[in-house]
C-alpha cells in the first residue's frame, strides 16, 4: 500500500482504532476525537473514513452486542489488522525520521505552555 | 436503562434515515447515531443534542451509505442461469437423447437453411442488374389452328417500329442474336466461348460493371466487349484495351472494353463476349438483309428498356397488336416479359404463363418446412416422452413455490439452449456441405457470415425454433399436480399420447409423401431416357461449322478424307442439330389437306448419307439415293408428319409450298426425338439441300475407341481449318442436357427425402428406447411368467406398425394428387403405377422395425431380476 492512499483524517482514525481497541466503534472514535481536537466530528465522516479502511484491508469489523443506549442495537467494532499495522508504523517511521532531522532554532520558537 | 420518550431524537430524522440507508448497514448506523444523542443529550441541552443529530444524519449522506452492495441481483437472469444450468446437466445426464435431439434439429436446420439459401438465389435471378425493374424481352404468340405457341424470337421490322413508333415508351430498344460459341484467336492462343451480336445499346441496358473501356463502345462495329476472366484467359495481365481478336476465322475486333463476369444467377451468365450487330451483318450476313421488312421472319431476340414511370401494362396494351396488320395468316401477339419473370415464370402455354421454375420454389420451399417440422417434432416427442422421468422435478419445483409461468419459462429456455447448440452445429455442417450443395444444384451460392440481415433472419429463426419446439412440452410439464406427482400417482392416460401418436404419424405422412414422390420424379425421367430416340447415339459426334474453311471445303473431299482414316463409319452434313430445330414450315400443302390448317413441320435440310449416319429407320418407301438425280426435288418425312397430314400412303404424294417447286415424298421414316424428350415428337420434313448446312456430323467407328478415333480424324480437320482448334460436342452428351433440369431436381429430392426419412427414424428411435424403458417392469413380469422373446418384441412394436400404417393410409392420396398434378405438365409421361405405393409403404414399414427393433429387442432379452429387484 503506497503512502499517499491514505488521507489524513483516515490515518488519524486509525490511529486512533488502535488506541481504542478492543472497544473501538463510531460512536467512541467521533467522541475521542472530538475531545482530541476541539472541533464537531460526525458520526457519518468517521463511519465513511471506516468503510474505507476496511475496502483497503487496514481495519477489520465484526457486529458486538446491543446495548440500550442504542436502542437495542449492535455496534461495529473495528480491529486494526497487519496491514493496518504495518501502514502506521510506517507513517510513525517517516515523521520520526523527519522530526530528527530538524536543525535545532529551524522552527520558529512557540509557547508550548 | 430504555430511551424515554424525552430523549427521543427527532422521529422524522430516522424515517428518512430508514429510507436512504441500505439495509445491511441500517442497524449499526441507526444505533451508533442514537447511543450518540443520548450522550450529548446527557451533556448538553436537547435542542443542542437534536440540531447536531440532525448533523449527523444528514452527514450519512453518501454514496457508501445507500449503495445496496449485497442486495441479489434481478430474479430473472438468476433463474435464467439456473434454468440453463439444469438444462445443461439433464443433457449431459442422457447423452443418447442429447444427440437425438441436438443432432436431429441441426440437421432440419441445415435443410431448411440450404433450401432457404437456395430459395433466396431463385429468387434474386438477374437482380444483378440495375435495370431490372424496367427490363423487359419481346414475346411473340402466334396462333394457328387454335392453338398458340410463345417463342422469345421476334423479327427485325417489330424492333425498328418499337424503336421509331412507340420511341416515347421506351429508353432503348435492341435486337440480340442467340447465344453462339465462337471461337477466338490471339496469336496462337484459341479460345471457344459463348457471345451475342447485339445492337450498341444492349450492354448500357444490362448496366455491365466495366472494369476498362466503355459501355456505349459497340458503337464502333469492329469492337467487342470481353469478360474480365475472359481477358484474363486471353492476354494475362496484359492490357487488353485496343487488343485484336480473330473471330471464328472470319473476322478481326479490337477489345474496347472488359466488364465484370456476370453472377451464375444471370440470364446471360453464359454470354462471355458482346460484339457489334454491324459487324455480322458486313461479315455474314445471317440472312438481316433479307429479313430488313419480312415481319415472318422472326430469328432475333428483342429487348427493350422501358422509360423510368411507365407502367409496363399500359405499354403492353398498346404495342399487343402492332405485328398483326403485317403478317400473312394466323394471329400474332406482343408482349414484353419484365426481367423479374424471365427465370421463375419460363413456361408459356397458349399464349399464358404456365409457371416454370416457381413451382420447384414452391416445392423446395414446403418441404424445407416440412423437414424442420419433423425435427420440431422429434423434439416435442422426446420431451414429453421424458415427462414422467422429470415429473418429480416439476412436482418437487412446484412444492417449493414455483409458480406455473417460472415453469413454462424454465422449460422454453431449455429447448432454447438446445436450439442455439443446434445451430452451432447446423452452422457448421452448412459451412461444410455448401459446395457439394453447389455442385448438386448447379449454383454459386454463398454465405453472407458478414450480413446483419443474414444473422437477424437466423438467430430469429433459431429462438423461433427452440420456441415452437419447446411449446408442447413446456405448457404440458407444468400443468402437473403437485400432490399426484409427488405420491407417484401420476398416470399420463390415452389422452396424453394421443398429441404424441398424432406427431408421429404427421412424420411418416411427410417422409412416405416425399418417398412416392421422389421415385415418380424418377420414374418420370427414366420413363423419357427409356423413349426410343429412334437413331443410335452412341459415337456420333457434331461439328458446328463456325468458319468459311468449313463451309468451303467441298462436302465429298471432306468425306473421303474422312473414311480414309478408317476411324470413321460415315459422315453428313445437316442444317441443324439432332437435338433441336430452328425452321419451322408453316406453307406446306398437299391433296386432301384441311384448307384451314396451317401446319408446323419442322424442317431440317440434309445430304444423301445423312440417314446412314444417323441410323434412321425408314419405314415405308426408301432413303435418299444419289442413283436417283430427282432426289433433290424430293423429302422424307417421318411418321409423326404423315400422321398429321392424314395420309394412308404418303410416298409418291407430292408437297407444294408457295413460290417453290413441288416436293415428292420418297420415304417415311420412325420418329425420332428432336425436341424435348417430354414432348410428342414434332412432325419433320426432311430435305436434300447441300447450301443450308450448318453441322458436320460424323459417326465414329464402332471398332476403335472413341478417343482413338477421335485422335485419328483431328489431322484432317485441322488440315482443312487450320485457323480454330478442333472443336466437337458427343451427341449422347447434348441429348443428356436434355434432362439436367429434372435430374437436378430429383437428385436434390431424393437427399431432402433422405434427410427426412433420418429424421423420422431418429425421432423413432428415441421414442422406442423411452416406450422400452417406461414398461421395463411390465416386460420383467411378463417374461417371468414366460413370455418369449419374440412375442415381446412383437407386443413392443405393435403400436408403431400401428402407427406408420395410419400415415401410410394418409401419404397415399396425398402423394397421388401431387405427383399428377405435376405429372401433367409432361406430354410424355409415365403413369403412377400402384407398385410404388406398395413399395414405398413396405419400405418405411421396414425401416420402422429396423429402428425400433434395435430398442425392443434390447428390453426384451434384458434379464427380469435386474429390472424387477430395483426399489
Amino acid at each position: 500500500m503506497r503512502r499517499s492512499d491514505l488521507g489524513e483524517f483516515e490515518e488519524i482514525v486509525l490511529l486512533t482504532v488502535a488506541v481504542l481497541t478492543p472497544n473501538a466503534y463510531s460512536v467512541v472514535i467521533a467522541e475521542e476525537l472530538e475531545a482530541q481536537t476541539g472541533h464537531t466530528v460526525t458520526t457519518g465522516a468517521v463511519h465513511a473514513a471506516l468503510q474505507r479502511l476496511e475496502d483497503k484491508g487496514l481495519v477489520n469489523s465484526q457486529m458486538g452486542e446491543a446495548t440500550a443506549e442504542r436502542g437495542g442495537r449492535r455496534k461495529r467494532l473495528f480491529t486494526v489488522t497487519v496491514a493496518g499495522s504495518r501502514v502506521l508504523h510506517e507513517v510513525q517511521a517517516v515523521r520520526d525520521r523527519l522530526w530528527q532531522r530538524i536543525l535545532p532554532n529551524a522552527l520558529p520558537k512557540i509557547d508550548l505552555a | 436503562m430504555s430511551i424515554g420518550k424525552k430523549n427521543h431524537p427527532p422521529c422524522w430524522l430516522d424515517w428518512l434515515l430508514e429510507r436512504f440507508c441500505a439495509p445491511h448497514l441500517w442497524e449499526e448506523v441507526q444505533g451508533d447515531l442514537h447511543e450518540r444523542h443520548q450522550l450529548r443529550s446527557k451533556r448538553t441541552s436537547k435542542q443542542k443534542a437534536d440540531w447536531l443529530y440532525f448533523r449527523d444524519t444528514i452527514s450519512y449522506l453518501r454514496l457508501s451509505i445507500f449503495k445496496r452492495t449485497d442486495s441479489p441481483k434481478p430474479i430473472l437472469t438468476d433463474m435464467l442461469r439456473n434454468h440453463l444450468t439444469i438444462a445443461l446437466r439433464n443433457l449431459t445426464r442422457n447423452k443418447t437423447y442429447s444427440v437425438i435431439n441436438i443432432g436431429g434439429l441441426a440437421v432440419g436446420m441445415v435443410v431448411a437453411m440450404l433450401i432457404g439459401l437456395w430459395i433466396y438465389d431463385e429468387l434474386s435471378y438477374d437482380t444483378y442488374h440495375p435495370n431490372y425493374e424496367h427490363i423487359a424481352q419481346v414475346m411473340d404468340t402466334r396462333t394457328f389452328n387454335g392453338e398458340s405457341t410463345t417463342s422469345d424470337l421476334g423479327a427485325i421490322p417489330l424492333a425498328n417500329e418499337l424503336r421509331t413508333k412507340y420511341a416515347n415508351h421506351f429508353e432503348h430498344v435492341s435486337l440480340v442474336w442467340k447465344n453462339y460459341t465462337h471461337v477466338l484467336a490471339v496469336g496462337d492462343k484459341k479460345v471457344a466461348q459463348s457471345g451475342v451480336w447485339t445492337q450498341p445499346e444492349f450492354p448500357e441496358m444490362l448496366g455491365l460493371h466495366m472494369i476498362k473501356g466503355s459501355r456505349g463502345a459497340l458503337k464502333d462495329p469492329s469492337s467487342v466487349l470481353i469478360t474480365n476472366s475472359l481477358s484474363k484467359a486471353l492476354f494475362g495481365e496484359k492490357d487488353p484495351l485496343g487488343q485484336i481478336i480473330r473471330i471464328d476465322n472470319m473476322a478481326e475486333v479490337k477489345v474496347a472494353g472488359v466488364f465484370e463476369d456476370l453472377p451464375k444467377n444471370s440470364t446471360f451468365y453464359e454470354t462471355k463476349l458482346f460484339l457489334a450487330w454491324d459487324k455480322a451483318v458486313s461479315t455474314f450476313g445471317g440472312g438481316v438483309k433479307e429479313a430488313q421488312a419480312d415481319w415472318d421472319y422472326r430469328n432475333w431476340r428483342i429487348f427493350v428498356q422501358l422509360k423510368e414511370g411507365t407502367d409496363i401494362h399500359t405499354v403492353n396494351n398498346i404495342v399487343k397488336h402492332i405485328a398483326q396488320p403485317h403478317i400473312k395468316e394466323g394471329k400474332e401477339e406482343i408482349l414484353l416479359y419484365p426481367m423479374s419473370q424471365w427465370h421463375l415464370y419460363n413456361q408459356f402455354e397458349n399464349g399464358q404463363v404456365a409457371g416454370g421454375r416457381i413451382q420447384f420454389v414452391w416445392m423446395f420451399g414446403i418441404i424445407g418446412v416440412f423437414v424442420l417440422l419433423l425435427a420440431c417434432i422429434n423434439f416435442m416427442n422426446l420431451s414429453t416422452a421424458r415427462s414422467e422421468k422429470r415429473a418429480k422435478e416439476v412436482g418437487i419445483r412446484k412444492a417449493i413455490g414455483s409458480v406455473r409461468t417460472q415453469l413454462i419459462g424454465q422449460f422454453l429456455s431449455e429447448s432454447v439452449l438446445i436450439s442455439f447448440l443446434a445451430l452451432v452445429l447446423a452452422l457448421a455442417f452448412l459451412w461444410i456441405s455448401l459446395p457439394f450443395f453447389n455442385q448438386i444444384a448447379y449454383k454459386e451460392i454463398h454465405i453472407t457470415w458478414a450480413s446483419i440481415s443474414f444473422w437477424t433472419i437466423i438467430l430469429g429463426f433459431t429462438v423461433l425454433t427452440g420456441l415452437l419446439a419447446g411449446s408442447y412440452p413446456a405448457f404440458y410439464l407444468s400443468s402437473f399436480e403437485t400432490i399426484k406427482v409427488l405420491k407417484g400417482a401420476l398416470q399420463i392416460g390415452r389422452l396424453a399420447t394421443l398429441p404424441r401418436k398424432a406427431l408421429v404419424v404427421t412424420q411418416f405422412t411427410v417422409s412416405v409423401t416425399l418417398i412416392i414422390g421422389t421415385i415418380i420424379v424418377y420414374q418420370q425421367i427414366q420413363f423419357a431416357k427409356d423413349r426410343s430416340v429412334g437413331y443410335n447415339r452412341e459415337g456420333l459426334i457434331l461439328i458446328h461449322m463456325n468458319t468459311p474453311e468449313l463451309y468451303d471445303t467441298p462436302y465429298n473431299f471432306l468425306r473421303s478424307q474422312l473414311l480414309l482414316t478408317g476411324a470413321v463409319k460415315d459422315m453428313a452434313r445437316s442444317s441443324d442439330p439432332t437435338t433441336d430445330v430452328s425452321y419451322i414450315e408453316k406453307n406446306i400443302s398437299w391433296k386432301g389437306k384441311d384448307p384451314s390448317l396451317v401446319p408446323l413441320l419442322g424442317s431440317f435440310a440434309v445430304t444423301h448419307d445423312y440417314g446412314n449416319t444417323l441410323g434412321w429407320q425408314i419405314k415405308e418407301g426408301r432413303d435418299f439415293s444419289r442413283e436417283f438425280p430427282t432426289d433433290t426435288g424430293s423429302v422424307i418425312i417421318n411418321e409423326a408428319a404423315a400422321k398429321l397430314m392424314g395420309l394412308k400412303h404418303p410416298v409418291g404424294e407430292h408437297l407444294s409450298s408457295p413460290g417453290q417447286p413441288d416436293r415428292i415424298i420418297t420415304g417415311v421414316v420412325k420418329d425420332m426425338i428432336v425436341t424435348s424428350p417430354y414432348q410428342a415428337t414434332m412432325p419433320m420434313l426432311y430435305m436434300l439441300e447441300y447450301k443450308w448446312s450448318n453441322f458436320i456430323m460424323v459417326r465414329l467407328s464402332p471398332s476403335l475407341s472413341a478417343h482413338e478415333a477421335l485422335e485419328r480424324i483431328e489431322p484432317v480437320f485441322k488440315k482443312i481449318n487450320p485457323g480454330s482448334e478442333f472443336d466437337y460436342t458427343f451427341v449422347d452428351e447434348e441429348y443428356a442436357h436434355k434432362f439436367s433440369d429434372e435430374e437436378r431436381i430429383a437428385n436434390l429430392a431424393t437427399i431432402f427425402t433422405t434427410l427426412s426419412i433420418f429424421l423420422s427414424c431418429l425421432g423413432l428411435f428415441g421414442l422406442a428406447s423411452f416406450m422400452a424403458e417406461q414398461r421395463i417392469k411390465e416386460i420383467g413380469i411378463r417374461k417371468v411368467l414366460g413370455a418369449s422373446v419374440f412375442s415381446l418384441w412383437q407386443l413392443l412394436s405393435k403400436d408403431f406398425v400401428l402407427l406408420v400404417s395410419v400415415a401410410f393410409l394418409i401419404a397415399v392420396p396425398v402423394s397421388w394428387y401431387f405427383s399428377n398434378s405435376w405429372l401433367q405438365q409432361y406430354e410424355y409421361r409415365t403413369s403412377i403405377a400402384w407398385w410404388v405405393f406398395i413399395a414405398s409403404g413396405a419400405g418405411a414399414l421396414l425401416i420402422t422395425l429396423l429402428t425400433i427393433s434395435f430398442q425392443t429387442l434390447k428390453a426384451a432379452s434384458r434379464n427380469p431380476i435386474k429390472s424387477l429387484r430395483t426399489e
